[in-house]
């Protein structure tokens, strides 16, 4: 419903969100670990059977099985563990209402709203100087708002900027290098800290064939719920 | 169950804002409230909508179903099925209630009845 009404009032077309997955997918392919290796073009998303209209199978995370760790210890004896030791600068989280019925905006997550303006005062970075980010693509629809919300893009640009490889790779903000949670499968409970380790490779050069070059700092931006609560850290080497 | 088989929710006599599902307590007026059960006409407007074709096995032998955010004339918001061709519902559509089964517990379980729209 937050898709329909999206395409509805900002024109965002069924291209732009299938190009999500495209670039998720191309982005998986990348990590080893990944549950999906394997490209898709925007005609597989759109051939895809229907699941709940207009978002299809190819526009849905698939829910995993998998696991992830951190070890989190304070800075001052972090290099006594760690020669590349990632600092946490924002733990932030927020809520909304459970309905989305009941929203201010449908087209927004006011919870990823309130949740990125807490991080960035906490951690005194501004928006511009995010290097990546990993945000929560359960549906294609959920990055678009996400980029939107976190506040990388204008509301209502956010299709355009991914079919015009703004998150891409070698865009001005990389997001979900990992594959996201559309490629690298959403193993709920495990998906916000894979979201870290991906955060944590980049910002230590280890990401291989998908390495953001520079990447000095990351955001990740989980969501419970469709927007009932969100949740964003801001790291840095 | 008023508020799911008659639509019936509350107002406040106080700052005249309506609430569906019931409210006890105006949030904004808070002790000032003056609370009195509100019998919604129904009528509405389709705020924006689904069609769901893959769905929990309770909804199954409904697929494909139309489910939309309705914004009643009174203001407050709800989330039901409407009705229709996936092909004729779009936003902005007028609809009015009807009361309909909503789903049963098993082939002889208990139904549960309440409230659909369609287009008005």
């Amino acid at each position: 419903m937050i898709a329909r009404l999206h395409i509805h009032r900002y024109g965002t077309t069924r291209e732009e969100l299938a190009a999500v997955a495209v670039k998720n997918h191309q982005n998986g392919c990348n990590n080893p670990i990944s549950q999906y290796q394997m490209e898709i073009t925007i005609d597989d998303v759109l051939r895809s059977p229907l699941v709940a209209d207009p978002l299809r199978v190819l526009d849905c995370s698939p829910i995993t099985d998998g696991a992830a760790a951190v070890v989190l210890a304070p800075t001052e004896v972090a290099r006594k563990y760690s020669d590349g030791p990632i600092r946490i600068l924002a733990a932030a989280q927020a809520s909304d209402t459970l309905a989305l019925h009941d929203r201010r905006d449908i087209t927004t997550l006011d919870a990823t709203v309130s949740a990125s303006r807490k991080a960035f005062d906490m951690s005194g970075i501004e928006v511009k100087d995010v290097d990546l980010a990993e945000v929560h693509d359960a549906f294609t629809i959920g990055e678009i708002v996400a980029i939107e919300d976190l506040g990388f893009v204008e509301k209502g640009e956010g299709g355009r900027a991914v079919i015009e490889g703004v998150t891409a790779i070698d865009g001005d903000i990389p997001v979900n290098t990992s594959g996201g949670l559309k490629a690298c499968g959403h193993p709920v409970g495990a998906t916000g800290i894979k979201q870290a380790y991906e955060i944590v490779l980049q910002l230590r050069g280890e990401a291989g064939k998908r390495q953001v070059e520079g990447a000095e700092v990351g955001l990740t931006h989980n969501v419970g719920g469709c927007g009932g609560t969100a949740i964003v850290h801001v790291m840095s080497r | 169950m008023p508020q799911r088989y008659n639509l019936v929710g509350t107002h406040c006599k106080n700052c005249n804002e309506y609430y569906f599902p019931p409210r006890t307590i105006c949030p904004t007026c808070r002790r000032e409230a003056r609370m009195e059960d509100h019998k919604f006409g129904g009528e509405g407007k389709v705020v924006t909508y689904t069609t769901i074709y893959n769905a929990t096995d309770d909804f199954k032998r409904q697929t494909p179903y139309n489910l939309a955010i309705i914004e009643l004339a009174e203001g407050p918001r709800l989330t039901g099925q409407v009705i229709c061709s996936p092909s004729e519902i779009e936003i902005g559509m007028r609809v009015k209630p009807v009361f309909r089964i909503l789903g049963r517990d098993g082939d002889r379980g208990i139904i549960y009845y309440g409230t659909k729209f369609v287009p008005a």
